[in-house]
């Protein structure tokens, strides 16, 4: 029989504890469950594994995929090679943590609830916000939550979102919204950034969140004066995604007037893991915090008098007020947010900075670099943080297939999500590639026909 | 003697640093150049500075001060809070798996895509339904999936009137706030005396409005709902449709399956039936899986396979979208199928066998000292009710720091709500017989500390790294970020 190794209870304990519950057999133990709903033959699953053969058959599958470890990779789209620092392996892996439940007991969940402390607090620390949240499934959900977080907060029910805001965020936040009904309105382009003359002729009185992305989709940053007196003046809320790395160079989402900062946290620390576990992150001003979703860590003091932290204003979830509740989000990402926390506290100010620096020079000198080559053309205007839009001279398919044979991974073909943006792909350069890797991909697309 | 732990922000020093960047190697501009100047950051991040030992040595001590599975027994009702194997959880780091980029060419992950496509028939073969998608990032994400391609179905059938979900009053709290999120309106149904659903209450709230019925089968009592069979025919037959709440899948595997009781959705917690860590509060994953008429709604892509070929099906025009940003939890969902892989079909049973072995044994020691309601055989969980003991002066709430003083993580409290000072308890498959007897021991030790001096054991715990904490002072001041003095 499979696991064997994890069930402890042997042929004589099990004799022992029917005897003991009163009952004669296993069987009497399933007859609750009536005959017609009783599964009459065993379960067809292929036969059972030991360890050895178990880890052999899952090498033999991974061996199957290219990875960022084989490859030179320019794929971002809010997924990113950064490099990770080997501590944060080390603190996930401490099972203490990844093998504990969400803190309902506090007395003996100090580590977790504390690191979620110092989590919220970092986060507000780069986005300027009054309160952070424990974490979100990912970006795309924490942008849809955002966006019905505001509608909460004015008691309205539209939503208006920018087509600069990532296709895959976008999907989602149109999913959530048409399952509840809610009204979702999509802000043109302009030369690749939102198009601000059309938002001030869309909004009225019943928007409720204008959402936005910093860097946008395209890499570009957004020029953000005036956007938030403009969504204030019509009591809405602004709700803006923003790639955490990108906020040591970035004015504070605070400081431009968000209301409610979201985003994708995969880049502090998290490995692309094929999309997931991502980490989403939530954040928001104080006049907020009773509309926001999930787990929120607070400090208190325990009987003596001590420092000591807890999950608190838990009469928003729903564990607590059921139908009433701000969101049904229980288990979030929590075991990645204390990653994101390691890589923040090991990187530290200067390492964050240090790191958003590096992806901006070498994005600079790569869009240089390409956009030199004949038949390679920016597709924008503007200034890029970590990524850029090319429009190439031939299918970005066929381009990638091209590098594949050189083991680098070429931008992500967006033309799908526009239709307007024919054979454009979005490059994205972190601190992780090196001067000669970039070379490497300029030379292999130069000469394409 | 306590003391509290210092915050990071209360270590380290100017000038420490935790890392090693290599220089950068192209030719630099100045950044007020490659950004807009009005856009950049005004002031410099608060974030501490620390040496790397400093960062180790921090999050290792606060590591100390948490309870997880490895540390000892975790009965935390309707959690599933089994031993989580360590094997999981290297396959899953392996960078084959954990350094794949989304949006890599189909040819570069037929791995990942067999790895999925495995895992979406053995889960068929587990529950009974068609088809399954991976996207859902959690059970209650799994729940709202659900209730979405439910909408799908009845929109697309022009039946726009079925604007209410049933629910029990047994059911997680997640469901009634998954309804509110899809739009749909709470119909709560009472539980009648032997713990099931009430049926003739069932019977009188299904109408030409009800658009589901949610279920969590075994319940929150850990008893089977014997009327399964009907509750499934009154709902179909008003045109509802029949959701399964997989919390608690770990109870009946290989002995019965949602899909021959009758359920059209159905989604699993694979970070409690099938031994994924649940991380301090996540990531889970919450596959869901449907019957083929709701095939059709189905977020997109599913994984499908021509030949050797596997690929990213996106030809599903009635897909409700997507749930997540790309595929789900890949890296929970590997962890899971390696755990079906080693277990087979024998080693699930067993699982399941054992689980409620175990929740029946440990009731039979209990109910020597406590009160247990709904006393039939059970599945893998029962729900005790401190009541008597609340009387005397202890609750649920003190009988669960008393156990934190004799080394358990405590049972769930105050729920399922239907029981007055529930302790809704949870001793998975994987718990030796030992550890059972050591707890109702623990157990019976706390109801006599409780008749001699009710109220010290109400003033634990005591041999916690911080003692009882003010929950009540957490709300009424929040503080929810550390703040520069």
């Amino acid at each position: 029989m499979g696991g064997k190794h994890y069930l402890p209870l042997t042929d004589e304990d099990r004799q022992e504890m029917l005897s003991t519950i009163g009952v004669k057999s296993i069987e009497d133990l399933f007859s609750d469950i009536p005959a017609e709903v009783r599964l009459q033959r065993e379960l067809d699953l292929p036969p059972a594994l030991s360890e050895l053969e178990a880890v052999k058959h899952l090498n033999s599958l991974a061996a199957k995929n290219k990875h960022l470890n084989n490859c030179i990779s320019f794929m971002g789209a809010g997924v990113y090679d950064h490099f990770i620092p080997s501590v944060i392996k080390h603190i996930t892996g401490r099972s203490e943590f990844y093998t504990s439940y969400t803190p309902y007991q506090p007395e003996i969940s100090q580590g977790v609830l504390q690191a979620i402390f110092e989590y919220q607090t970092m986060i507000c620390q780069l986005t300027g916000m009054d309160v952070a949240n424990a974490s979100m499934y990912d970006g795309g959900t924490a942008v849809a939550e955002g966006a019905i977080m505001g509608c909460g907060a004015t008691r309205r029910s539209k939503a208006l979102v920018s087509q600069a805001v990532s296709p895959f965020y976008r999907a989602v936040l149109k999913n959530y919204f048409n399952s509840r009904g809610l009204p979702l309105e999509e802000i043109p382009l302009k030369d690749g950034k939102t198009d601000f003359a059309k938002l001030e002729e869309m909004i009225d009185d019943q928007v409720a969140s204008v959402v936005l992305q910093q860097p946008n989709f395209f890499g570009l940053v957004e020029d953000f004066d005036g956007v938030a007196d403009l969504v204030h003046n019509h009591k809405a809320a602004l709700v803006v995604s923003v790639d955490p790395l990108s906020l040591p160079l970035l004015q504070a989402p605070a400081d431009y007037g968000a209301d409610i900062v979201v985003g994708e946290g995969q880049s502090l620390g998290v490995p692309p893991s094929f999309g997931g576990p991502l980490l989403g992150i939530m954040a928001a001003r104080q006049s907020f915090v009773r509309q926001m979703p999930g787990r929120i860590a607070g400090e208190t003091v325990d009987s003596e008098g001590n420092r000591g932290f807890v999950l608190t204003l838990q009469t928003r979830e729903q564990h607590i007020r059921r139908e009433k509740a701000s969101s049904n989000i229980c288990s979030n990402e929590a075991l990645v947010a204390l990653a994101a926390a390691v890589y923040m506290a090991a990187m530290g100010p200067q390492g964050m900075h240090e790191v958003a620096e590096q992806c901006l020079q070498k994005t600079a000198y790569a869009r240089q670099k390409i956009t030199a080559l004949s038949g390679f053309e920016a597709a924008f205007s503007g200034h890029n943080f970590k990524e850029f839009a090319v429009k190439v001279p031939g299918k970005p398919e066929d381009i990638n297939k091209k590098l594949l044979q050189k083991d680098i991974l070429g931008g992500v073909d967006i033309s799908p999500f526009y239709p307007e943006l024919e054979n454009t792909m979005l490059f994205a350069v972190t601190e992780k590639r090196t001067r000669e890797e970039i070379d490497t991909l300029v030379q292999e697309l130069e000469g394409w026909k | 003697m306590r003391k509290a732990k210092a915050l990071l922000f209360e270590m380290g020093r100017s000038g420490r640093q935790g890392y090693s960047l290599p220089s950068c190697d192209v030719p630099e501009k100045p950044v007020d150049e490659l950004l807009p100047k009005k856009m950049l950051r005004t002031e410099p991040l608060e974030i501490p500075e620390l040496s790397e030992v400093e960062v180790i040595r921090h999050y290792t001590e606060l590591s100390t001060r948490n309870f997880g599975v490895d540390t000892g027994f975790y009965p935390l009702g309707s959690c599933t809070m089994k031993y989580n194997p360590k094997v999981n959880e290297e396959v899953a780091a392996l960078p084959g798996f954990a350094c794949m980029h989304p949006c890599q060419p189909e040819h570069t992950v037929q791995g990942a895509l067999e790895l999925y496509y495995n895992m979406e028939q053995h889960l068929k073969e587990l529950t009974g339904m068609e088809r399954f998608t991976m996207q859902p990032s959690a059970g209650a994400h799994g729940e709202l999936t659900g209730l979405m391609i439910i909408q799908a179905y009845h929109r697309n059938r022009d039946d726009h009137k079925r604007n209410k979900v049933l629910i029990p009053v047994t059911a997680h709290g997640t469901n009634p706030a998954t309804v509110t999120m899809a739009g749909y309106e709470v119909v709560q149904i009472p539980s009648d005396d032997r713990g099931n659903v009430d049926l003739a209450a069932l019977k009188e709230a299904v109408d030409d409005t009800t658009s589901a019925l949610m279920l969590t089968n075994p319940s929150t009592l850990g008893l089977f709902e014997e009327e399964i069979t009907e509750m499934a025919r009154v709902v179909h037959d008003a045109g509802g449709l029949l959701y399964y709440d997989g919390a608690n899948l770990n109870a009946i595997m290989g002995y019965a399956r949602p899909g021959d009781m009758g359920f059209d959705v159905v989604h699993l917690n694979i970070h409690k039936t099938l031994s994924t860590p649940h991380g301090g509060g996540g990531p889970g994953s919450g596959p869901v899986g449907v019957k083929e008429r709701l095939v059709p709604y189905l977020p997109v892509p599913l994984v499908g396979k021509k030949g050797d070929h596997f690929y990213f099906d996106y030809d599903l025009p009635e897909s409700i979208g997507k749930v997540h940003s790309f595929y789900g939890n890949f890296g929970v969902v590997i962890k899971a199928y390696n755990y079906m892989r080693m277990m087979g079909a024998e080693g699930l049973k067993q699982a399941s066998t054992d689980a409620v072995l175990n929740s029946n044994y440990l009731a039979s020691l209990l109910k020597k000292t406590y009160y247990i309601p709904y006393d039939r055989i059970r599945k893998h969980e029962f729900v005790v009710s401190a009541k008597p003991e609340k009387k005397k002066g202890a609750g649920a709430g003190d009988i669960a720091k008393a156990l934190l003083d004799r080394g358990f993580h405590p049972p769930t409290v105050y729920f399922p709500l239907i029981v007055d000072e529930a302790l809704m308890t949870e001793p998975n498959d994987t718990e030796s017989k030992e550890t059972l007897d050591a707890y109702a021991q623990a157990m019976e030790d706390i109801a006599k500390d409780i008749d001699q001096d009710a109220e010290k054991v109400a003033a634990g715990p005591y041999h916690t790294v911080v003692g009882r904490l003010d929950e009540v002072r957490a709300v009424r001041n929040p503080i929810l970020r550390w703040e520069k003095k």
